[in-house]
């Protein structure tokens, strides 16, 4: 059976006549991703990619591969996909002025659609008066605090959601593409050492689940390989777009471990190894998932 | 009445056990013997339920032993994890002193690789979450309960 693209129309009429069914008791074995392709307006999307020569996957998944059709449907259509709200709002505030400087972000980098291109593409990137790697929303922040003179947003306000769902977007479909080496080579090696570390009451890694076991049901859930391509991403569950960081700490709550700190060198270093595991996969912010 | 009665009944049976020798409260999780693979008595020195056990299997917040393995013998539950083998017929394949090891502390049989928590085991462990320090997955008595229903999984 070839790849298909399937119709948001079609996905919803699914999804009303009970999609239950696709993770059914045992009879269902969803072993690895589906086959559908993504593609929004026209535009389709790298959702499999093969990994890198000396990489531990042989193929690179996004996330949306492993979601069922319902879920893939709200991301096929931007009227339907809930991040979009965030979207508008992070449009009206990349040109409201904030701050002692009297500046927006429009203010110094105009039109974002060329300045924000490619942006979140290479996030987390080398910031050289940081002396460390910084990610979209730290360097955010950065121009608040510095160049605007207005306060940090918190990580997970609406505000910065808002924004970093913005400034994604405008790296929509292009390729993740991290740099490793140079001064990223100890926080990549540092993010990995984190991946491959047994944590928590559970005593489970990150690797555990989302490198030996991906395609396959862990109860309700369908492992993925926890690709962060799409974040800020939608989830059913959060009922609103959530950072990287945060899906990172309910991971690890998960596993009852005790989460780094949002926003600490820790999950930004892992971070910054997940996004290189995911190198080639486009873009997809926002992302939906369930 | 019934009340003071039964406070005694317990007073009572609980003064027979010291007396025949038998230690109060379970066997910790550093007193356990695991040998050759198999954990010969009851943690709590007596049987478990398996009906109570079938509970533990299935509750999110215990065992939760369905978020990795099939069993077919709780089919009213929707979901069933792959992750580790299915469960069916695993009566016939150990012993009860055998899984009760492998609940206890499954890395001593199948090895440091393997991904299933250690259940009866309360320290060693990195970066674990304040709440749950220095405690075990599940208590000893609910161990002996999974095991007693594990021992019913036959083909």
């Amino acid at each position: 059976m070839g790849t298909r693209v399937i119709s948001s129309t079609a996905a919803k009429l699914a999804a009303a006549a009970g999609l239950a069914a696709v993770a059914a008791y045992a009879t269902v074995a969803l072993a690895g991703p589906n086959d559908n392709e993504l593609a929004v307006d026209g535009q389709k999307y790298m959702t499999e990619v093969p990994g890198a020569k000396d990489g531990p996957l042989e193929k690179v998944y996004s996330g949306w591969r492993f979601r069922n059709e319902a879920t893939q449907a709200m991301q096929l259509d931007d009227f339907d996909n809930p991040g979009f709200t965030n979207v508008e709002t992070g449009e009206q505030l990349w040109s409201t002025v904030d701050g002692e400087a009297g500046k927006s972000c429009e203010s110094c980098h105009g039109d974002a659609a060329e300045s924000m291109k490619g942006v979140r593409a290479q996030m987390p990137k080398w910031n050289e008066a940081a002396g460390k790697p910084l990610t979209l929303e730290h360097t955010i922040n950065n121009c608040r605090t510095q160049n605007m003179k207005a306060a940090p947003w918190k990580w997970e306000s609406n505000e910065m959601l808002s924004m970093t769902a913005f400034i994604g977007l405008q790296s929509r479909g292009m390729p993740v593409n991290v740099k490793t080496d140079g001064p990223m080579k100890a926080w990549h090696d540092k993010g990995k050492e984190i991946y491959y570390a047994r944590v928590g009451q559970l005593d489970m890694s990150c690797s555990g689940c989302h490198e030996e076991n991906y395609g396959k049901m862990i109860r309700a859930d369908h492992l993925s390989q926890g690709q962060i391509n799409g974040f800020p991403t939608y989830r059913s569950k959060w009922q609103k777009l959530g950072s990287i960081h945060r899906r990172f700490k309910g991971c690890m709550k998960n596993i009852r471990a005790t989460p780094f700190k949002v926003g600490g060198d820790e999950f930004t270093a892992l971070e910054l190894y997940v996004a290189s595991r995911g190198q080639g996969l486009s873009i997809e912010t926002p992302a939906v998932r369930n | 009445m019934e009340r003071v009665l039964s406070a005694a009944a317990v007073c009572l049976l609980t003064m027979g056990l010291v007396s025949q020798g038998v230690t109060a409260g379970p066997v910790t999780p550093a007193e356990v013997k695991i040998s050759d693979g198999e954990i010969k008595t009851s943690l709590t020195g007596s049987a478990g339920s398996a009906v109570k056990g079938r509970e533990w299997f299935k509750n999110r917040k215990l065992g939760n032993c369905l978020a990795c393995h099939v069993n077919s013998e709780l089919k009213e539950e929707q979901f069933h994890g792959e992750v580790g083998p299915a469960l069916d017929g695993v009566a016939e394949r150990w012993n009860e002193a055998q899984l009760r090891a492998i609940v206890v502390n499954s890395k001593i049989i199948f090895g440091e690789e393997t991904m299933m928590p250690a259940f009866y085991r309360d320290g060693g462990f990195t970066r674990p979450l304040k709440k749950f320090k220095g405690k075990t997955i599940l208590s000893a008595e609910q161990i002996e309960d999974i095991v007693a229903y594990l021992r019913t999984l036959k083909e």
